[in-house]
């Protein structure tokens, strides 16, 4: 049923689904915009953290005493008292907060603890070494594998797997609390404004030496924040210390990680690792799955990546084992277990199809019909295909040419949810004509802030520039962390229903004294005028005027059944990756990559857009360069910083096409971008990697390395 | 990662006598990873050269010209520039991300040249003219042509490299005024990116040049 509250029809839209520069652009590239971490506060002090160099140890002792007497030290916190089995390298010690970051460090420094070093385990992918670490997560089976294996015609069984990664948000975790009586005022580096004040409160409350404060007298504040990517939604037991050594030290104290230790503790994608068998008719109809899995999470879980991915084969047997190792646990990282079930699926697909003698775009156009929304992803791959110019640049795996520069392409398919999440706005409208947009919301760089004044703007009729948007502050209305791509869909619609309600109130204030009733007024342009006659109008700043002393605000909420439709869940997308190979050195040059995407109805072209890019390019980084590399001997990181743990340049990503799928998508209101495009390119690379050389790299990271002793082992080196 | 021209990719230290951890191990011919296996002697102390300065530990008097303004700090000889303009000035546009001269994130321009502010210690720029981006604001009300540039290709998300990166950009551009698409992936590749906002760089890198260029024709 139509609703006042839908999305206005494509041939009214002003803003919505343009190309528009983000609100804060120039904030940030002129320096302006401040973060947590440039946060200095009046009298502030910084903090340092003590950590634990083993991967498992008990502390056995612990004196902070020599630290104390250093001058400039204001206070200290013993995070890990004798007797914590400490269970990851990173582990946090103490915590110093003195009058200089070179004097927190040299107090770090002083504090002598000693440990008594236990047995670690910090590698799992060879299953065989990983003992008594190991336990069943996940067992499934759907139809009936064996008869589907007997009707195969070809069957296809290997390896495949992605490393641990780590999300390296530039930014790292932390933050600066200060304190006024109880109130403890926090400007976090957090993917959510709304909650981890409360979280923080409550422990705090725990603690004697906090216990009058209660978790709404926690204040959160980030108006910028440097990238999260899935990690940044606890307070952390460093937020925790930072908070105690403030009320401690009776100053202000910023406590900001260390870029080993935000390597190390901060952040971890699960790696995956599977012996897939799959199973094809002649003609590429997929019949059969099996699979067994395992994967680390650190010393939690790491749940099961959703394999067979996107492609439901009909009689299919899954199997997963978590090992627990003593690595920086897991934390949610950008679309948490689908890039590496694009991996565990596609890489075997495609080898299927060589063994078919496909092409393997064929076996997918074939197969797609198995998944949720196969028109869909049909038309996603022919576009792909034809960005790509996959029918001239495919060949036989391996014939990549005939001199050491080996070009190939592959392809990979992906879905995801991203239903907005609960939201409120507060549109306020005042008498000289300013609008504010107040959510207690967080723009990571996605472009939330934008998003917000778009749909703000063109409910209202007004120019982008009309509305101000007043974001990251858990003093305003609640809503949802910024995860899952839940927050696009959940502000926008917040947004519209507030601005729709707002707008009413304003119709009606004006319209008596313009001969009319609220009905016949709308919103355009920056006037309010009779629908029709633009000569019977007000300029907006006239017909706020009218409001005399008193603002109206009014409250939009999403999820909110009778107002709309305005968002869904669910997309699909396709990717094409093509590299060239140099089998002299193993090393793999991006040439290009396509991104075809549907996400429903896109606010703002501009940062979608950038979604995708962004995703391609993070996509490449874990595709060929990024892995946490443990060493099982002495149970430490080897790159715990940025030589080592590599993140592509801007000479290593190729060239990159983004395709949005528009119009025919539009109808289904706003659905979440920022997981979806990150998931294909591992797995599109690992394709054509193999299309170039005609040999499987079986895990991510493809690193020269890797490449050169498979052309070994393929017998072409 | 990137095949970096030394000559082309301009982020050299200013001043014959500059001494940094970076221009150290680029002299030697390493990589800063390989600093915890040099023998005993390669880092030697720096006193036992004669007639070095020897300054600290404790708080020395420091004095930088930072955006054509002279600030005068009473800082311990082992702060690094970056630090003294984030800790001690409040100048905080140029961020803290590696702190150990590879992510570019620091990007400030010392006597022209784009440098790491987290490889260089504060003493070592007195005496030169220091740019940081917030020095890139405005000369005349209106925003300079790089900055614009990364607005208008949405060269940046988080935004957290973005100001190093301008600034890499901005030197670039001085002494690279026409760039091809080529030499901007080669003269850009000592800044590092989490988002992946590369493309929009690029671009805004190229269109920027494009401005300057029209600027200086007028």
């Amino acid at each position: 049923m139509p609703s006042k509250y839908d999305w206005p029809a494509a041939e009214k839209r002003s803003l919505i689904g343009k190309r528009i520069n983000r609100l804060d652009g120039l904030a940030k590239s002129t320096g302006r915009a401040k973060y947590s971490y440039d946060t200095n506060r009046p009298g502030g002090l910084t903090a340092k953290l003590l950590t634990s160099p083993y991967a498992h140890a008990r502390v056995t002792k612990i004196d902070t005493g020599e630290a104390e007497r250093l001058a400039g030290v204001r206070a200290i916190r013993v995070m890990s008292p004798v007797g914590t089995e400490v269970q990851w390298q990173g582990y946090e010690i103490a915590a110093v907060a003195a009058d200089t970051e070179e004097i927190a460090r040299d107090a770090v420094r002083k504090i002598q603890v000693e440990y008594e070093v236990l047995p670690h385990l910090v590698k799992e992918e060879d299953l065989s070494k990983a003992g008594n670490r190991t336990k069943p997560s996940g067992e499934n089976t759907q139809g009936n594998p064996d008869q589907g294996f007997s009707q195969a015609d070809v069957i296809h069984e290997g390896f495949y797997g992605a490393n641990v990664i780590t999300h390296c948000c530039l930014e790292p975790h932390g933050q600066v609390a200060e304190w006024d009586g109880d109130n403890c005022t926090v400007y976090a580096s957090t993917q959510a404004v709304g909650s981890i004040g409360r979280e923080l409160g409550k422990v705090l409350a725990a603690d004697p030496a906090t216990a009058n404060v209660k978790p709404s007298n926690v204040r959160v504040i980030t108006q910028y924040m440097g990238g999260g990517f899935g990690s940044k939604f606890s307070p952390d037991r460093w937020g925790i210390v930072c908070a105690q050594l403030a009320r401690q030290a009776g100053k202000p104290v910023k406590l900001m990680l260390d870029r080993d230790q935000e390597l190390l503790m901060a952040g971890a994608r699960p790696s995956h690792f599977a012996k897939v068998k799959v199973g094809a008719k002649k003609d590429g109809t997929l019949v059969a799955w099996e699979s067994e899995s395992w994967t680390t999470g650190g010393m939690s879980g790491a749940g099961a990546a959703p394999i067979p991915y996107v492609i439901e084969i009909p009689n299919r047997k899954t199997r997963n084992i978590a090992v627990s190792t003593n690595t920086g646990p897991a934390r949610a990282w950008r679309a948490p277990n689908h890039p590496q079930a694009a991996v565990l699926t596609m890489c075997p697909l495609t080898d299927l199809a060589a063994k078919l003698n496909m092409d393997p775009l064929e076996l997918f156009l074939k197969n797609v019909s198995l998944s949720p929304r196969g028109d869909v992803y049909r038309a996603e791959l022919l576009k792909a295909a034809e960005l790509m110019d996959w029918k001239a640049k495919y060949h036989a795996p391996g014939k990549g040419g005939n001199g050491y520069l080996k070009r190939g392409v592959g392809l990979s398919i992906h879905t995801w949810g991203g239903r907005g999440h609960d939201s409120e706005c507060r549109l306020i409208i005042n008498p000289d004509g300013s609008v504010q947009a107040q959510l207690g919301s967080q723009d990571l760089g996605t472009g939330t802030r934008t998003v917000i004044g778009i749909v703000a703007a063109e409910t209202l009729g007004l120019p982008l520039s009309g509305v101000q948007v007043q974001i990251g502050d858990s003093n305003y209305p609640p809503s949802g962390g910024s995860g899952g791509s839940t927050t696009v869909g959940g502000v926008s619609a917040s947004t519209r229903r507030a601005s729709v309600k707002a707008l009413d109130k304003l119709l009606e204030a004006v319209a008596p004294g313009m001969g009319t009733t609220a009905d016949k007024l709308v919103a355009v342009d920056g006037r309010i005028q009779v629908q029709g006659d633009p000569s019977k109008s007000l300029t907006w700043k006239a017909a706020c005027a009218k409001l005399g002393t008193k603002a109206i605000s009014e409250t939009g909420r999403q999820p909110a059944r009778d107002e709309g439709n305005l968002g869904d869940s669910g997309v699909g997308g396709a990717q094409m990756a093509e590299v060239e190979v140099d089998t002299e050195t193993g090393i793999v040059t991006m040439r290009k990559m396509v991104a075809v995407q549907d996400c429903g109805l896109i606010i703002d072209l501009k940062t979608a857009e950038s979604q995708c890019y962004g995703a391609c390019i993070m996509g490449i980084g874990s595709a060929l360069y990024e892995e946490k590399i443990y060493d099982q001997q002495t149970g430490r990181m080897l790159n715990a910083d940025m030589e080592f743990y590599k993140l592509g340049g801007i000479g290593d990503v190729g060239e990159i096409v983004v395709h949005m799928m528009t119009r025919d998508y539009d109808q289904r209101g706003v659905i979440g971008l920022g997981e979806p495009p990150v998931i294909s390119p591992p797995a599109a690379i690992s394709n054509a990697v193999f299309n170039a050389l005609g040999v499987r790299i079986p895990t991510i990271p493809i690193t020269p390395d890797k490449v050169l002793a498979a052309l070994e082992k393929g017998g072409m080196a | 990662m990137s095949k970096i021209d030394s000559e082309d990719h301009g982020k050299k230290h200013p001043g014959k006598k500059g001494f940094s951890r970076r221009s150290f191990l680029q002299g030697i011919g390493i990589s800063g990873g390989a600093v915890a296996s040099l023998p005993k002697g390669l880092l030697a102390e720096p006193q036992a050269e004669s007639g070095a300065r020897v300054m600290g530990p404790g708080p020395v008097p420091v004095s930088l010209r930072i955006n054509g303004k002279v600030h005068n700090l009473n800082i311990e000889p082992r702060v690094t520039l970056l630090d003294a303009l984030r800790n001690h000035l409040d100048l905080t546009g140029a961020k803290k991300v590696c702190d150990r001269s590879v992510c570019g994130t620091c990007t400030v321009i010392v006597a022209g040249h784009p440098v790491y502010a987290c490889g260089l210690l504060a003493i070592e720029a007195q005496g030169k003219d220091i740019q940081t981006i917030e020095g890139l604001l405005s000369t005349h009300g209106k925003a300079h042509p790089v900055p614009t540039a990364f607005v208008e290709n949405d060269a940046q998300q988080c935004g957290f490299c973005t100001p190093g990166f301008v600034m890499a950009v901005k030197a670039f551009l001085d002494k690279h005024p026409n760039p091809t698409m080529e030499q901007v992936k080669q003269g850009l590749g000592g800044n590092l990116c989490r988002c992946g906002t590369y493309i929009g760089v690029r671009q805004a890198a190229l269109d920027a040049a494009r401005e300057m260029r029209g600027g200086k024709r007028a």
